[in-house]
């Protein structure tokens, strides 16, 4: 019956041309690959879980009076959109397991992407001729950060509602056109009534179709180009090792599809994430106990942090103000992003660096890009950790005055001690051939003709693309020596 | 356990949580259940997958060419010389060129509909719904008179009949008499103690609720700026840069607390046109 189905195909449309050298397609072994498919997955479960959501969700702010099943806020006004997610929580059946899957997916989607970004980064995967996927990669990137700030934005609960004011203070901070991009894209001065049904739109049309596209963009390049793979024996800029696509690796990362998804089903169920009942329904006036001390979603943490670090300065001049949201939450992103999308060619201006590369950097060969990188990532995390300062202030009994103050200083401090110590270790693994992780594997031995081993010196250390794992590889590929 | 054996527990497992889950949902749901049941029965397929891999082929690590990725030189120049064919021809550029204008115009004119997403800015970030003689309410609806609140005590107030206006809510705090430094030309607008700032975060917009009697401070909860009350509300700490708009207040013949007029400046989080 298959075999009749794919014969039917196969002469209308002739498949198995294709499918033949696809089978072939060779996919590198290293766990470091794993990460961009753990996204790709990440995006198929939102999907899936978003089309159950859009069948019960309301994209509508106008006034309802609550009659669910919650008691305690029984009888509260609120919009249709809030009352709607509380009744996917509460009222339909296996709509608070979609509800929480669909966030803890948002979740992961990002914390992979952003893995995934740093394997490419560190590895120098985004060198020619891969420019076009990073940028690809980039955008991806930002546009799912903004599709998890939609849907967090839909639920019209306090949290919400304070995340999106702050959205539109920034845009209204933005010189000269601020204010009529915050009225145009918002709908009006906020709050209004116009942004949960635009914001929906965005969410679940607009952006989503934006990212399939982009995505499949970014997997034909890939496909076209063949992955990298990391230096080693045989291993050339003309070739690539791996397994094939048929079967074994189909079969793995169909595998690490169900694995995903199965974690992200065990946390939607067991793990309560974003209780908008608590909460309660947004009003512009009102701060409630949750609002203190509450976090926005992990990856606009770093905006947050931004925006509380910030000393009270802005700018007036002539009669205008550009006022201070608008550095931490305008320009910090824009030059974020915009270093992000400019480095495989601002780091080819520094090394003169024109060639094709197929083969991948350890993070030690490139000490300067390594550090760079790793100063950029303490300086995000310490700008997240700020995010946290009213907690870390509650927690310590310190007060937050002093704790701003600490985050002011770290983070020019911090992301410099990183650059030089960063710098020196994988210098200093490089020159040693050490393996980070590994440590020292006591003294190399050879396999001499007569069949015994003896100890190698270190003053003939091994050439200088090989690798540990290399030498172990080597030494049970080498055939064996013909007998005496 | 060899690999069938493992592979065909873990189908069993699978299949056995499926069809819980399936119960699960019948009986009428359960939320931890169903992740918990939903999770095995896809892990159980995950990790009976990743098994049967590693026994579906012995080969090991594969090598092969990846073979050039650009085109040849002739490929490039034959494309280039088909497109220049057309292009390059004198008669022609010139009506590429209208086609250029043409299609620029179009995408011109396609940029306006983008103008009927939202209002003209206009006045609207200047003014709020106070108006001279505004009473004030608060959030239960209850008309706020001169005995209303004792010394220390506080309150959110809405203009009267405009409860819904989002950038209009102040904080109404009572003092000792004497005890607010008014800023000059503000000396009459704290009658009896009162006096009301605007709650709306001259930030990023968050409302300004905790207030800290004893020193006399209010909180931004979002990123912890301090406002002092006795001074005009300026700030004391964090990213905020401006005071606290303060609404003038008056005390009418029936005793009610009311707003002599708006605020005398912008609300809210620092724009362009703002001074
Ligand atoms: C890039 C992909 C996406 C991301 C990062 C994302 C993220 C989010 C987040 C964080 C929420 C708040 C969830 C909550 O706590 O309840 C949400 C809600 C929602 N999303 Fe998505 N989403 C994505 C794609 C989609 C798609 C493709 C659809 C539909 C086709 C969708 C439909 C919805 C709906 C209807 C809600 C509101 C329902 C509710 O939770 O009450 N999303 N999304
Ligand atoms: S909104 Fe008040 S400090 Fe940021």
């Amino acid at each position: 019956m298959g075999k009749r189905l794919f014969r039917w195909v196969d002469e209308r449309l002739g498949t198995s041309h294709f499918a033949r050298k696809a089978f072939d397609k060779i996919f590198p072994d290293h766990w470091s690959f794993m990460v961009g498919e753990i996204a790709m997955y990440c995006l198929v479960i939102l999907i899936v879980t978003g089309v159950y959501l859009t069948f019960f969700f309301v994209p509508a702010s106008g006034e309802v009076i609550y009659h669910g099943s919650y008691k305690a806020l029984q009888g509260a006004r609120m919009s249709a959109a809030y009352a709607s997610s509380l009744d996917l929580s509460f009222e339909v059946r296996a709509g608070l397991v979609m509800r929480q899957m669909h966030h803890w997916a948002a979740l992961v989607f990002l914390a992979a992407i952003v893995v995934h970004l740093c394997r490419v980064f560190f590895t120098g995967a985004f060198r020619r001729p891969r420019e076009v996927n990073w940028i690809i990669g980039v955008t991806l990137l930002v546009m799912s950060m903004m599709n998890g700030f939609f849907g967090y934005s839909l639920l019209d609960d306090l949290l919400s509602g304070t995340g999106v004011r702050v959205g539109y203070s920034i845009a209204l901070s933005i010189p000269v056109a601020g204010e009529w991009l915050a009225f145009l894209f918002f709908g009006g001065e906020f709050p209004n009534t116009e942004f949960i049904t635009r914001f929906f739109v965005l969410h679940v049309l607009l952006l989503p179709a934006l990212i399939v596209g982009l995505l499949g963009a970014h997997l034909a390049i890939l496909w076209r180009q063949k992955h990298t793979q990391f230096k080693g024996r045989g291993r050339t800029e003309d070739n690539i090792e791996g397994s094939r696509l048929w079967p074994s690796y189909a079969a793995k990362s169909v595998g690490l599809f169900f694995i995903v998804t199965a974690v992200i089903a065990a946390l939607g169920g067991l793990a309560q994430i974003n209780p908008v009942w608590l909460y309660g329904p947004y009003d512009p006036a009102q701060a409630s106990a949750a609002t203190a001390g509450s976090q926005p979603d992990w990856y606009v943490g770093w905006l947050d942090g931004a925006l509380r670090v910030m000393p009270g300065w802005e700018i007036r001049a002539f009669g205008h103000t550009i006022a201070n949201p608008f550095f931490p939450g305008a320009v910090l992103p824009g030059l974020t992003f915009g270093v992000l999308y400019l480095w495989p060619f601002l780091e080819r201006r520094f090394t003169k660096d024109r060639d094709p590369h197929n083969l991948l950097d350890r993070p030690r060969d490139a000490p300067v890009r390594t550090a760079l990188g790793a100063a950029t990532l303490s300086f995000y995390t310490i700008l997240f950790i700020a995010g946290g300062n009213d907690v870390l202030s509650s927690v310590f009994r310190v007060a937050p005055e002093s704790i701003t103050n600490l985050f002011r200083v770290l983070i020019f401090v911090v992301p410099v001690l990183v650059f030089l110590v960063t710098r020196s270790a994988c210098r200093s693994l490089a020159r040693d051939h050490v393996h980070p992780f590994g440590g020292t594997v006591g003294s190399r031995v050879r396999r001499t003709p007569a069949g015994g081993y003896e100890a190698v010196d270190d003053d003939d250390p091994p050439p200088a693309e090989a690798t540990r794992a290399d030498l172990v590889a080597e030494a049970y590929r080498r055939p064996a020596p013909p007998a005496p | 356990m060899p690999a069938e054996r493992r592979i065909a527990v873990l189908l069993l497992a699978s299949t056995l949580a499926a069809l819980g889950l399936a119960g699960v949902y019948i009986a009428g749901g359960q939320p931890q259940a169903e992740g918990a049941l939903l999770g095995v029965a896809l892990a159980g397929i995950g990790f009976a997958l990743i098994l049967w891999a590693r026994g579906l082929s012995s080969e090991g690590a594969v090598v092969a060419e990846r073979g050039p990725l650009g085109g040849t030189v002739e490929d490039e120049e034959a494309v280039e010389e088909r497109v220049e064919e057309v292009t390059e021809e004198p008669g022609r550029r010139s009506v590429l060129r209208l086609f250029w204008a043409a299609g620029g115009a179009l995408a011109l004119s396609a940029v306006f509909p983008i103008r009927s997403l939202g209002p003209a800015p206009g006045n609207a970030l200047l003014r709020t719904a106070w108006r001279p003689g505004s009473r004030l309410m608060d959030t239960d609806g209850r008309l706020v008179r001169v005995d209303t609140l004792q010394v220390g005590g506080t309150l959110t107030a809405f203009p009267q009949g405009a409860e819904k206006a989002g950038d209009s809510s102040v904080i109404l705090i009572r003092l000792e008499e004497g005890q607010l430094q008014p800023r000059p030309g503000r000396e009459s607008w704290s009658p009896r103690g009162y006096v009301a700032y605007s709650k709306i975060c001259p930030h990023v917009g968050c409302p300004v609720g905790l207030y800290q009697a004893d020193t006399h401070e209010l909180l931004c909860p979002c990123h912890q700026s301090t406002f002092d009350v006795l001074d005009g509300a300026r700030p004391n700490f964090g990213p905020a840069t401006r005071s606290l708009p303060q609404l003038p207040l008056a005390v009418d013949p029936q005793g009610f607390l009311i707003a002599q007029d708006d605020f005398d400046e912008p609300v809210g989080p620092g724009f362009w046109n703002r001074d």
